[in-house]
């Protein structure tokens, strides 16, 4: 049932990729992004493969978890690297009828679709290995500086906390709905697609409805526990970074360093 | 300060719109005073104003006539709302709306987080607050795994961690199963004796009200009747009147005592009830 999906890909865990500080995590991933973006030798990615491989065995996430994530963006890498294979300008390897497939064209057809590769798994190990929580928490602590300009950074993380609370309340509230107006003769697994985007509005209105009637009995009830915006407010949970997190964090930066030094100095470029 | 809560002479409207709506009045000229460490149930069917009345316990509504004071402060004041709602807590009916977090341990440190108070001291008084509702096993638990009564109780606790000194249930045990009422009112009864909280406890259980210090009655926007449950239990009829029942075992009491069985008029629980035929038997 609808009931049974989980939040985000969270994979619950006690490895030390997990116990890391989700900022310390956010950090690096887009630090990882970074690289992967500036770097074009064949021998920087394959370090950096290594160094996800490694991460994700110490994370223990499971192979097919890896794939799952991939699978969906196959067809936009496919699509990318036909563009580049016949688009790219080079020297000719093999021509018929108007195409060419040049060396450039297949060198920048591999080149981009590693990066979109290892960009989707470098991700998906923050979402995997960080429960949304976490990482709202860790967005809102890291742009806080952002107060500054009046970036409402407590706002948005008080928005991302309720969204993820009320996931499963609406969902299993949708599902009740469903089976209510199925009970009522309602028709939602036939006919083409207009017609069961149709059947969805009874379904929709109901849902809004009670949604809104939520939002403002949790208004209420936060009022009530003298909720004024983040002003002045504490939090239970203090995130700290703790040894761990600065030795991995160092050896993580360290193979990103590797990484370009031996983009600038190895053969191989992509 | 001995009256923690005190009505006088509160009338409340739900003002009307410019285009001629007529404004509902709800309550008329209340009169109430609630001492520290009072159970007080109020009572009343859909629409007496009950839970209207509630709701100017902690400043959600102001009177639109008379003066709400809690321990002595003007409900109508703008600068202390946050002064009274530290002081008196609201648990509503609907447990899902009212958790906020994703987790059980965090939700009930919001209230605390709001009111800017140190980490280490708000741990502290989540745990605590945990193991007073009984729920500190599940402090890592999402609200939507638990049951209904669970997450009242997590919502209870949320409240009582601010260490009100009241706290205010507006039909908390509506939506729930028997048993998840049955936790609910056994964490409330607690609070009330071990810690002494004063509770207003907001239902429309009549067996619910028998266990409470003190009964109100509320019809019509008007306090009925304000005694302990067996002198308003006794008004069989008069509640009827007023669209509410008694208590199934009274009711038993009061048809056998109309067809002539001298049974006594107090009866409010089973073993009252047991004792009591006990003794007419033997006579």
């Amino acid at each position: 049932m609808l009931s049974d999906i989980t939040i985000g890909q969270f994979f619950p865990g006690k490895s030390v990729v997990h116990r890391m500080d989700p900022r310390m995590k956010l950090i690096l991933i887009v630090a990882f992004i970074v690289v992967l973006f500036v770097v074009r030798n064949a021998f920087s990615f394959l370090l950096l493969t290594l160094c996800l491989g490694i991460i994700f065995a110490i994370a223990k996430i499971p192979g097919k978890a890896i794939w799952r994530g991939v699978k969906p963006i196959l067809p936009l890498i496919l699509f990318t690297a036909i563009l580049n294979i016949f688009f790219v300008d080079g020297n000719t390897l093999v021509s018929f009828w108007i195409f060419r497939i040049t060396d450039a064209g297949l060198k920048t057809a591999a080149l981009m679709a590693i990066r979109i590769v290892l960009l989707i798994v470098g991700s998906s190990l923050l979402t995997y290995t960080t429960s949304p929580i976490a990482l709202t928490d860790a967005i809102e602590r890291l742009f806080k500086p952002l107060k500054v300009i009046h970036f409402p950074v407590h706002e948005m993380a008080m928005m991302m906390t309720i969204a993820l609370r009320f996931i499963p309340t609406l969902l299993e509230e949708t599902d009740k709905i469903m089976s209510a107006q199925k009970a009522r003769g309602a028709d939602l697994e036939t006919g083409g697609i207009l017609k069961r985007a149709k059947a969805l509005i009874p379904i929709l209105i109901p849902l809004f409805v009670s949604a809104f009637r939520r939002a403002e009995e949790l208004a209420l009830a936060m009022e009530c526990r003298c909720y004024r915006g983040g002003e002045g407010r504490t939090r239970m949970k203090q995130l700290h970074l703790s040894t761990l997190d600065w030795i991995s964090g160092s050896i993580v930066a360290l193979v990103f360093v590797i990484a370009i030094i031996m983009n600038l100095f190895l053969p191989g470029t992509l | 300060m001995d009256k923690l809560i005190q009505f006088q002479h509160v009338s409340f409207e739900y003002t009307g719109d410019e285009e001629g709506k007529a404004s509902v009045p709800v309550l008329h000229h209340v009169d109430l005073a609630i001492r520290q460490g009072e159970f007080v149930a109020v009572l009343g069917h859909n629409g007496s104003g009950k839970s209207t009345l509630a709701k100017h316990i902690n400043a959600i509504l102001r009177p639109t006539d008379g003066v709400v004071y809690v321990e002595g402060i003007d409900t109508s004041d703008d600068e202390m709302v946050f002064e009274i709602r530290q002081r008196v807590g609201m648990v509503f009916q609907n447990p899902d709306n009212q958790l906020v977090a994703t987790v059980v341990e965090e939700d009930v440190a919001f209230g605390l987080e709001n009111l800017g108070i140190a980490p280490a001291e708000i741990r502290r008084r989540v745990d605590g607050a945990l193991h007073d509702v009984g729920m500190y096993d599940f402090r890592e638990h999402a609200p939507h795994q638990l049951s209904g009564g669970q997450k009242q109780r997590v919502a209870i606790a949320g409240i009582i961690a601010m260490n009100p000194k009241c706290i205010v249930l507006d039909e908390p045990t509506a939506m729930l199963d028997p048993r998840g009422r049955q936790e609910v009112l056994k964490t409330i009864r607690r609070l009330n004796q071990e810690h002494g909280t004063t509770v207003v406890f907001i239902t429309h259980f009549m067996d619910e009200a028998v266990s409470a210090d003190r009964v109100i009655v509320v019809d019509d926007g008007k306090i009925l009747m304000d005694s302990t449950p067996q002198e308003v239990f006794r008004h069989v009829e008069k509640l009827k009147a007023v669209g509410l029942d008694v208590p199934q075992v009274t009711e038993l009491a009061y048809k056998l005592r109309k067809n002539g069985i001298p049974i006594s008029d107090d009866i409010l629980t089973v073993p009252d009830f047991v004792q009591a035929f006990q003794k007419i038997m033997e006579a």
